[in-house]
């Protein structure tokens, strides 16, 4: 379980993030939602340390992240698996060494063992031969399968997906969905995903976090979003045309 | 420019913390050893050579008095090539080719997020990239300043015995006459501090690009500026400081 608390965040003037507070549950995906440019990102980056936040703390299973010292950030930072939004695969490594990475780096494994949990990872997100391809010659969809193999690999407690649908086609931005679910479910892990997507919200919004202007507007499940009475949640699930006839037709 | 300065230093200081283990960087350091070494020779080479045969031509251009013997035309070349040019400008030329690299490659890490992806596996990416491509650069470069020292003095020979400026004989006895160690010790020395100087700067500038594929071209062109303006004063101090009487 992650809980923040107040968390804030300006970038010289600009405020953007205001005061969030919430928690993050195990065994499912907690999605941060909200419009482009309203601190989503921002937010994921300073629960997982990338950014400082300016007040507030992230508790990770009770462990204060930013009240404790740089060993025990990267102790936690070594329970944590991330999407990127790009992949941020190692361009310079084929798909197998980018998966094998943080085995190469943070144990002591051997390396056939190694080799074994990467097959196994990659066999888990529904890639198989394609090892020695190298990220420029995958496609966007492989490339997210591949950050999400990368991320598990090390048997993470956390799973932090930013926008993991981005770029693709929908039926492969459903796949990545189920993926991150089943992946949130079997493993029994505490997974946040940021995302925009509505069909995302839909699907596998089991706990979600409106975000607008940089403070937190709602909380609640994908049964509850669309009569949340909240007017700017409103705006934002029906400027989709299929769920606005969908609004209509009740 | 101080606050600068200061981010730089700060930069410097976390290449040694939280180190992952030596077999890690071990393989890195040989991998960019690679690229700056096996990858730098040729320029490298070919830059000297020329520049060996430029400087005994025109040495001799100037040699105007009978009363100077041809011998001094290479006792020049070699102090120029020694204590200045094989050193100095090749330093330039490897900010060109190996800072602009460093710069554009961890630019690009950073705007695609392969910087932050290796921070959120608790790694300090400081240190796992930027500490092999200096180690590297300080096993690499020295090495590069021998060979063109070497390229040059032979460049200098060709040059000067095709066009008849000055015999084979006394070419070799210029280079071997009055010849001081310390030179050699001092041109050592100052590969070194260059080697260090353009890798380190030139990661800290690619490090911290923000932005995107422009910004990683204004990175790169930076690295290089600020990596040959260090050099040239780091230059100008070390001369001051072990050469002067």
């Amino acid at each position: 379980m992650i809980k923040i608390q107040s968390i804030s965040k300006s970038f010289g003037e600009r405020l953007v993030l205001n005061d969030i507070s919430g928690v993050f549950e195990k065994g499912k995906p907690n999605l941060i939602i909200g419009a482009s440019g309203t601190g989503k990102s921002v937010l994921l980056k300073c629960i997982v340390g990338l950014i400082h936040p300016d007040e507030g703390s992230v508790f990770y299973d009770g462990r204060d992240f930013y009240g404790s010292d740089r060993n025990s950030q990267i102790e936690v930072r070594r329970e944590m698996g991330m999407l990127f939004q790009g992949g941020a695969l190692f361009d310079s490594k084929n798909v197998e060494d980018n998966v094998m990475f943080p085995l190469n780096v943070l144990t002591k494994m051997a390396l056939p063992e190694k080799k074994d949990r990467v097959n196994f990872c990659l066999k888990r997100v529904g890639l198989e031969n394609v090892n020695g391809k190298m990220p420029s010659e995958i496609s966007g969809g492989m490339k997210k399968r591949v950050g999400i193999a990368r991320a598990i690999v090390n048997n993470p407690n956390y799973l932090f997906c930013d926008e993991p649908n981005s770029g693709l086609d929908p039926q492969t931005s459903i796949v990545i969905d189920d993926l991150i679910q089943d992946i949130s479910e079997d493993l029994d892990i505490t997974t946040i995903v940021v995302t925009h997507d509505m069909n995302s919200v839909m699907g596998i919004g089991e706990r979600i976090m409106f975000i607008y202007k940089g403070q937190k507007l709602w909380e609640g499940t994908k049964n509850d979003i669309t009569h949340s009475g909240v007017k700017e949640l409103d705006d934002f699930v029906f400027a989709n045309k299929v769920m606005n006839s969908l609004r209509t037709n009740t | 420019m101080i606050k600068e300065i200061g981010k730089y230093f700060m930069f410097l200081g976390q290449l040694l913390v939280n180190r992952e283990r030596f077999k890690t960087y071990y393989k890195l350091v040989l991998d960019e050893c690679q690229g700056i070494g096996i990858g730098s020779l040729f320029l490298v080479a070919l830059v000297s050579t020329f520049m060996g045969a430029v400087t005994t031509v025109q040495t001799a251009f100037n040699m105007v008095s009978e009363f100077v013997p041809d011998y001094v035309i290479s006792q020049v070349v070699r102090e120029m090539i020694v204590l200045e040019l094989a050193p100095t400008i090749i330093a330039v030329i490897y900010a060109g080719k190996v800072g602009s690299s460093m710069a554009s490659g961890l630019g690009t890490m950073r705007i695609t997020e392969q910087i932050d992806a290796l921070e959120v596996m608790g790694i300090n990416s400081i240190s796992y990239l930027v500490l092999p491509k200096i180690l590297a650069s300080l096993l690499m470069y020295p090495l590069l300043v021998i060979v063109a020292g070497v390229c040059g003095m032979v460049g200098g020979y060709l040059a000067g015995t095709l066009t008849g400026v000055i015999t084979p004989n006394d070419y070799v006895y210029g280079l071997r006459s009055s010849f001081n160690e310390f030179t050699v010790t001092f041109a050592l020395i100052k590969s070194f501090v260059f080697a260090f100087l353009v890798a380190s700067i030139s990661s800290y500038k690619g490090y911290n690009t923000q932005g995107g594929a422009l910004e990683v071209g204004i990175s790169s062109t930076q690295a290089v500026t600020s990596s040959v303006i260090a050099v040239l004063i780091a230059d100008y101090l070390l001369a001051q400081l072990l050469l002067s009487k």
